[in-house]
């Protein structure tokens, strides 16, 4: 089974300041695997999501990474002047993607606002032009920080929906969230 | 670092984006001329002096206006999660910080060279006096956005930086602003036009490393 492990983060900890944040937590995703982070607030469910992603260096433990992956933070990446199409035409150049752009904003429903600076799009906007990243370049790794934030109904269903196909696909995904969990995990690490 | 297209699109976002977000080339040229043409009103209009101290007053504005735009470069980075996307790439963040300063340089740099002879006629500098002027501005220049570019970096996460982006990055300026006022007076033929490369050099060496550590911290 180790063959198709993607990713295993073993005992890590965290401190701010000098407080302990967590410690002796360990996650592993396979292929066809949803785990989702749990955790209240300031529990440090997104520090470890930005470690498991290289981000922030954990304080104790160890990463193992072997697939690439994709990363949606609470944070979209979206720059204020870039419009959906312009920032997914940015990444696919970035990362040699043959994507087609116009679909994949068809398939996120930001047709209408493709050409809108970001600035002036809604937090699902943003949010729905992030995760378009995600049909840029099949990787088999997705971490995401709270994807359902700020997505209405259809896009959470839309959103829920990708998270299968992508499992079906051989992939992973790592979640951090607070909330309900739309999708069924297939394990969960709770902080 | 065999694939260039990272680099290519930081580039051409960056531009975008300095040219979106300073208002265009139209701050940094206001900037620089206002505070050159505050100088008569200081040392009063003798003909005299300010043809020998302007080009002198257009290195002080010069140094100020790189400053000026230089505080939103990686915090806007920093705010809206793109450079979490950055840290992440195979693509080295030190060689992406450099493109992105050389983006914003061009955008607002740049243009503060093309403004100086007009800025020197205007103080009563002969037209032959500013041509190795300008390409000592257009060196000197670059060398600010660089060290700029590093305070700029290292501010990235605190509010309101400008005051403290000037504050790191003033004292990295001195060993430009000397050799580059230096080289008004001697033009090509002296030393001081090659000490001014050579500052410019090793900020080109030094800055992206610096650049690249602390925004990788910053991402932390």
């Amino acid at each position: 089974m180790s063959d198709t492990r993607l990713i295993h983060g073993q005992s890590l900890g965290a401190v701010r300041g000098e407080r302990v944040l967590f410690r002796d937590v360990s996650v592993e995703a396979k292929a066809g695997d949803l785990v989702l982070l749990r955790g209240a607030n300031g529990t440090g469910i997104t520090t470890l999501l930005r470690q498991l992603a290289g981000l922030s260096p954990p304080q104790a433990g160890e990463i193992e990474r072997s697939a690439s992956h994709h990363w949606i933070g609470h944070t979209n990446g979206l720059k204020a002047h870039e419009t959906p199409r312009t920032h997914l035409q940015h990444w696919a150049k970035v990362w040699g993607s043959e994507a087609d752009i116009d679909d994949i904003l068809k398939r996120t429903s930001l047709r209408r606002p493709a050409d809108v600076p970001s600035r002036m799009l809604s937090a699902g906007q943003k949010r729905r032009t992030a995760l378009g990243r995600l049909k840029l370049v099949s990787r088999k790794l997705w971490l995401l920080d709270e994807p359902f934030n700020a997505l209405d109904t259809d896009g959470q269903a839309y959103l829920a929906e990708m998270i299968e196909a992508h499992r079906a696909d051989g992939g992973a995904v790592i979640a951090a969230l607070h909330g309900a969990a739309p999708v069924k995990a297939s394990s969960e690490v709770a902080l | 670092m065999s694939n260039p297209a990272p680099l290519f699109s930081a580039f051409r976002q960056a531009l975008s984006e300095a040219w979106a977000s300073g208002a265009g080339l139209l701050l940094p040229i206001g900037f620089f001329s206002g505070t050159a043409m505050l100088v008569p009103f200081t040392l009063g209009d003798e003909a005299e002096t300010l043809a020998k101290i302007g080009p002198g007053v257009l290195w002080l504005a010069l140094a100020l206006a790189s400053l000026v735009t230089l505080e939103r470069v990686f915090q806007a980075d920093l705010q809206d999660g793109a450079l979490d996307l950055w840290v992440q790439e195979e693509a080295s963040i030190s060689l992406i910080a450099l493109t992105k300063t050389l983006a914003h340089w061009l955008i607002s740099g740049a243009p503060l060279i093309l403004m100086a002879p007009i800025l020197g006629r205007l103080l009563g500098v002969p037209f032959e006096d500013m041509v190795p002027a300008m390409a000592a501005y257009g060196i000197g220049g670059f060398t600010f956005f660089l060290w700029g570019g590093v305070a700029a970096a290292l501010a990235a996460g605190v509010a309101r930086a400008g005051l403290l982006i000037a504050l790191i990055a003033i004292p990295f300026f001195v060993p430009a602003i000397i050799f580059g006022t230096l080289s008004l007076t001697e033009g090509f033929d002296g030393a001081s036009i090659l000490f001014l490369s050579a500052a410019c050099l090793f900020a080109l060496g030094v800055a992206p490393a610096a650049m690249g550590a602390a925004l990788r911290l910053a991402a932390e």
